[in-house]
């Protein structure tokens, strides 16, 4: 077990490594912050001070020791653009991002896992392919389309639910604000959560009626079912069981997405996340948090794989005869 | 036979498989008894409906085939007309049901003690404590090593040998009186057929369990059964004590069978093999099912489908056996024999 577990730390810290490369070399092809931030007056003289104190002029391998060093700390510099910590910048726009991918998240696993067993057991039944048919527009409707056909029906024409924003929110300890205290808050992230965790509700639910009628087929349910045991043991105990292992893997895999892909529903809701930080950063070539925001959905993805497997190795013995190899 | 109540009493089973292209009747009125603690063979090709006989008796059908007529009768009590929740309880209580691959037969992500204290919870009024006592006396009664430490392993931890013997173990937990195998040997290496078959049979003499045990392998039969029932294209065709159908088949396909088995003190340089192939259940021939490939067939067996009648030590679903009015065999080149010669 504790072989398994170094074996898959080292891992995630060599794909932060090179995920670290990557952020880093932004900074050497994606413009000279230096001419953005003086502008157009600014003598040679004054270029070079704000190189030297930006640490530029240095070799490229200090430069990128440093950075490591200092993302290592969760540091990431001053945003050229707003001249404040990148950390803090991201830090109080976390929450909000944070929030809604859970929410979404919740929403798709719950209702996805839900779904799929019930479509699977009832496979003939008109609810069952009611859901299956409506579920193809989940899959195949782009996010951004979805969010905009939400607003339209909800706020615009019925008026129900806001359209935008993230209504009153509460500070909790340092730097945490929560919209889930409050009526508006909760409100205001009925519509994005579903827009964010619809295609990942579907696609849920869609692998676990494929799995759960494959599970269903085999012998060993068979044989539980010769056994005696009841419908519901056989169901929801044997087979279930057996059909979440692959649907683990892939739960993981759009969790990370959801966070990563936040981006669109927060641009679509004006949501004030991380996404739409990283959208404002982009347009005005703010490198530092650009690198940031990279590292922080680097980071989400490595923290999710490693849960994934050792859930995997919790849940199949198969896995851990093996001495916790592959 | 013996005196008592047949355990098992099937009466014209059919079971139907509705498709697009119509209906498959894979079982055709099919009949037999079981008496308490017998071992009844069924033996047959593949797809003749050994294992669809079986899994028709415990109600595992695939969908869509389900049975379309016919009576099964469990010690006497009706059980084909029973809705699936009335069913469930008889399941592993009153019928036991052990499947061809051991491998796949487990559960991978439990273990071997949890599936059996499952087993025998589901069906005894014990605590986990008791049921666990119940399931080292069940491992070390099927004869598995160091019972106590194997509780906690897991199927892939076991041999296949081994695993069927688990198997064994948890379809006889709550000790049914009735057990159908399933081709309970095939997938395993002829070492271990043989342990597993002795093993069986042991167990179902000691508690005097009926097994019905579905196999192609006419050794296993000789070696097991008390009975031995051959189908064909869905249908029973003959039946008796399996030293007298061995030794004396009375249809013509089981002599067919019979003389198709290769033997070691038997040299040849050519396997014997019956011409043609079974019908497929869309195309089964009119009158009776082997008639196209039968060396005695005449005008009536192509019309007129034959039941089972005494034969020989039992019964055979042949017109060359009618007791009022046998055919007469044909030789080799289609002439009437003597028919009072056999």
């Amino acid at each position: 077990m504790l072989a398994f577990l170094i074996q898959r730390v080292l891992q995630a810290i060599f794909v932060m490594f090179v995920v670290a490369l990557i952020a880093f070399s932004l900074f050497h092809y994606v413009g000279d912050p230096v001419l953005n931030m003086l502008g157009q007056e600014a003598t040679d003289a004054d270029r070079a001070e704000l190189r030297g104190r930006l640490g530029l002029d240095q070799p490229v391998v200090v430069q990128f020791y440093r950075f490591i060093v200092n993302a290592a700390q969760f540091e990431f510099g001053i945003s050229y653009r707003s001249a404040r910590p990148v950390t803090d910048m991201i830090m109080e726009r976390l929450p909000a991002t944070l929030e809604l991918a859970i929410i979404s998240a919740v929403f798709a696993v719950v209702l996805g896992i839900g779904l799929g067993i019930y479509t699977a057991l009832r496979r003939r039944s008109l609810l069952s392919r009611f859901i299956m048919t409506t579920s193809l527009i989940g899959v195949s409707l782009p996010t951004f389309l979805i969010g905009v056909l939400l607003i339209y029906l909800f706020a615009v024409e019925l008026g129900w639910l806001p359209a935008f924003g993230r209504g009153q929110t509460v500070r909790l300890g340092d730097w945490w604000t929560t919209g889930l205290l409050t009526t508006s808050g909760l409100r205001s992230l009925i519509l994005p959560a579903i827009t964010l965790g619809l295609f990942q509700l579907t696609l849920i639910m869609r692998l676990v009626r494929a799995e759960m009628l494959e599970v269903l087929s085999t012998d060993y349910i068979k044989f539980a079912r010769a056994r005696g045991l009841s419908k519901r043991v056989v169901n929801l105990r044997h087979a279930l069981k057996n059909t979440l292992i692959p649907v683990i893997t892939i739960i993981g895999l759009q969790l990370g997405t959801i966070i990563a892909f936040a981006i669109i529903t927060e641009t679509v809701f004006q949501w004030p996340g991380v996404g739409a930080l990283f959208i404002t950063a982009v347009r005005f070539v703010d490198i530092p948090v650009m690198a940031a925001y990279l590292m922080m959905i680097g980071l989400v993805f490595v923290i999710i794989n490693l849960v994934v497997d050792l859930l995997y190795y919790a849940v199949d013995p198969r896995l851990r005869a093996q001495g916790g190899g592959k | 036979m013996s005196q008592d109540e047949p355990v098992l009493s099937v009466r014209h089973l059919r079971v139907e498989f509705p498709t697009r292209h119509g209906t498959l009747v894979a079982l055709d009125d099919v009949s037999f008894d079981i008496a308490p603690g017998e071992v009844l063979g069924v033996v047959g090709e593949s797809g003749a409906g050994k294992s669809m006989t079986g899994n028709a008796v415990i109600q595992l059908l695939e969908p869509p085939g389900h049975v379309a007529g016919g009576e099964v009768r469990l010690s006497g009590r009706r059980i084909d007309d029973l809705a699936e929740d009335d069913f469930v309880p008889l399941r592993g209580r009153h019928i036991g049901m052990i499947f061809q691959d051991p491998l796949t037969s487990l559960n991978p992500l439990f273990s071997i003690g949890g599936q059996l204290i499952e087993t025998i919870r589901t069906h005894l009024p014990m605590n986990e404590k008791q049921a666990r006592v119940r399931a080292l006396e069940l491992l070390r009664e099927v004869g598995i090593p160091a019972a106590e430490e194997r509780l906690n392993s897991y199927p892939h931890q076991f041999s296949g040998g081994m695993r069927q013997r688990v198997v064994i173990a948890l379809a006889l937990a709550a000790q049914p009186e009735f057990i159908i195998a399933d081709e309970p040997t095939t997938a395993l290496d002829v070492s271990v057929q043989a342990q597993i078959l002795a093993l069986l049979k042991r167990l179902c003499a000691e508690h005097g369990t009926a097994v019905m045990l579905v196999t192609h392998d006419m050794g296993v039969i000789a070696e097991t059964a008390d009975r031995v029932a051959v189908m064909y294209a869905g249908r029973l065709i003959e039946i008796g004590p399996v030293d007298e159908v061995i030794r004396n088949p009375q249809h013509p396909y089981t002599r067919g069978l019979m003389a198709s088995i290769p033997g070691i003190e038997k040299s040849l340089d050519r396997l014997y093999q019956i011409e043609g192939s079974m019908p497929r259940l869309v195309a089964i021939p009119s009158g009776c099912a082997f008639n196209p490939r039968c060396p005695h067939a005449q005008e009536r067996c192509r019309v007129v489908r034959p039941d089972l009648m005494p034969a020989g030590a039992g019964r055979a679903a042949c017109w060359l056996h009618d007791p009022v009015d046998p055919l007469p065999r044909l030789d080799e080149n289609g002439r009437k024999e003597d028919a009072h010669v056999r």
